[in-house]
């Protein structure tokens, strides 16, 4: 077993209340279900849009990222799994692709 | 929380309040997934969207113009976020709610632009889950809401609430908005289903918020929530778990709810206070023969005839004509109810209502004449709306049996 980051990104906004209220049902079932099969390492947190980025030698810093939308990644989750093709199997019961969003799977380095 | 948004920011300002709603609904989805469902989902929202609309009025306050009642109490560094607090109190809550209901009423849109618009503002419809209530197509909603807003947006202030004589003079148009969205989803004519709960039970809230103000607590008031009430009571009866209807006469009374149904008759009794007799009352008093019936046949159907007469006096309608005329059918027989179909004035309205069609089925299937009664189930299985509707003339049709020669 290794591990594995989903990392979200470019989710469109709900249209509505109701709308809110079907998705965020998904979500709870979706992590509840990676819990009971024991894939879930660690649920994560959701991230700031709005950030510092430090660069360069000089460690300049400045506001930001200042990506798309659609490219800034909104939160994390760690989960275990036997192999990346598992991983990915496993992210596709995520919501967040019914708004358009994706998710990025990375291995965590083993050594 | 659009309301309460709409009273900080003016009413000019609504598609922000909106903004701010939709923020706190987007922030609560970034959050609620990874940290758990907070054990108050609307204090969190509702804290939410209070620290968005500070942040919004700090951001703009140079740039826009905000509620004018509140003027240069939203100015001010120290009296900001007291002013947004207070908005945000319980008491005030009820208030803009209530505020907003009336403003939905207003004089220049017609009434399902009222209804529309209380959907989507007060209830947080998008414009498809609008259209889905009504018949009417996606496109044409859209339009209506978009004018409909216009046309609140520009009327410069929300409804004074403080204002008694207004309150009177709009409470009727208030009052009808909520029974025709009330009725949207108890006799519903949406492709999906035959009944709309949801629909039902926002017009029951905002009835109840009705009731809480002095100035809108009138008999009228009342009467409407009462027959809210017995008509909800008795749902579970009428549509089975799946959504399929039930006949009056082959529904299991036992299925009601007793809580609702008692409800209604307090309310009803509130409702006798004082000479105002008006059609909510009629209707409620008819739901109320119905509710207190210990069977469809036992129903004292006289009593439900003579109220119809009175109902086709206050407000004369075809379908009140066609009601009447299938309880006098139960009290003096299929033929005499099929005369008085035959007599209904304006009958042409009718031509594209299934249950039109239905009852005269009904009442030829009572007189034995089964070919006849047929050919009134087919015509309308042809109007049916909602699969629930099919299966329920297409029932009908079987239960005549094969033509005959």
């Amino acid at each position: 077993m290794s591990e594995y980051v989903f990392l979200y990104r470019g989710a469109e906004r709900p249209s509505s209340a109701q709308d809110t209220q079907q998705i965020m049902q998904k979500w709870m079932n979706w992590f509840q279900d990676l819990s009971n099969k024991g894939y879930l390492k660690d649920r994560g947190q959701p991230l700031e849009l709005a950030g510092k980025v430090v660069s360069g030698r000089q460690k300049t810093v400045t506001d930001g990222p200042f990506a798309e939308a659609k490219d800034l990644v909104g939160g994390y989750t760690l989960i275990e799994a036997k192999d990346l093709a598992e991983a990915a199997e496993l992210s596709k019961g995520c919501p967040i692709f019914e708004r358009n969003g994706f998710v990025e799977v990375r291995p965590v380095m083993k050594m | 929380m659009v309301a309460v948004l709409t009273r900080i920011f003016g009413v000019h300002n609504l598609a922000l309040a909106e903004d701010v709603v939709q923020d706190a609904f987007c922030h609560a989805l970034e959050v609620w997934p990874f940290r758990g469902m907070p054990d108050n989902p609307s204090a969190w929202l509702m804290a939410a969207a209070k620290n968005r609309a500070i942040d919004v009025l700090r951001r703009e306050r140079t740039a826009r113009t905000f509620a004018p009642e509140l003027g240069r109490r939203l100015d001010s560094e120290w009296t900001l976020v007291p002013t947004v607090e207070e908005r945000f109190a319980s008491h005030a809550i009820q208030d803009d709610l209530l505020r907003m209901m009336f403003s939905c009423c207003h004089p220049r849109l017609k009434e399902e632009a009222q209804v529309a618009l209380m959907l989507n503002i007060l209830c947080g419809f998008s414009v498809r889950e609008v259209a889905n209530a009504f018949v009417t197509g996606h496109a044409a909603i859209e339009k209506r809401i978009q004018r409909s807003r216009e046309v609140l947006a520009g009327s410069k202030t929300l409804f004074d609430l403080g204002d008694e004589s207004a309150i009177r003079a709009r409470l009727p148009a208030v009052q009808r908005a909520l029974y025709l969205l009330f009725n949207e989803g108890y006799h519903g004519a949406s492709t999906k289903s035959a009944v709309r709960w949801e629909l039902c039970g926002e017009a029951m809230r905002l009835a109840a918020l009705l009731r809480e103000h002095p100035g809108a607590a009138s008999p009228a008031t009342f009467a409407l929530s009462a027959l809210m009430s017995l008509h909800a009571a008795r749902l579970p009866a009428r549509v089975d778990a799946e959504g399929e209807l039930i006949a009056l006469f082959d529904q299991d009374r036992g299925q009601w709810d007793r809580a609702l149904v008692a409800e209604g008759e307090r309310l009803l009794e509130q409702s006798a206070a004082g000479p105002e007799l008006t059609e909510y009352h009629v209707e409620a008093a008819i739901a109320w023969v119905h509710t207190t019936a210990r069977s469809a046949e036992k129903t004292d159907w006289r009593r439900i005839v003579s109220l119809y007469d009175q109902l086709l006096v206050i407000r004369p309608s075809p379908i009140v004509a066609l009601n009447r005329a299938i309880a006098i059918a139960q009290q003096e027989g299929p033929e005499r109810g099929l005369d008085e179909i035959r007599g209904i004035a304006e009958s042409d309205r009718l031509i594209h209502y299934p249950f039109y069609a239905a009852a005269q089925g009904e009442l030829e299937l009572r007189r034995g004449r089964i070919d006849a009664a047929r050919e009134h189930f087919l015509s309308a299985l042809g109007l049916a709306r909602n699969p629930a509707e099919r299966h329920f003339f297409e029932r009908r049709v079987a239960a005549c049996g094969a033509p005959s020669g």
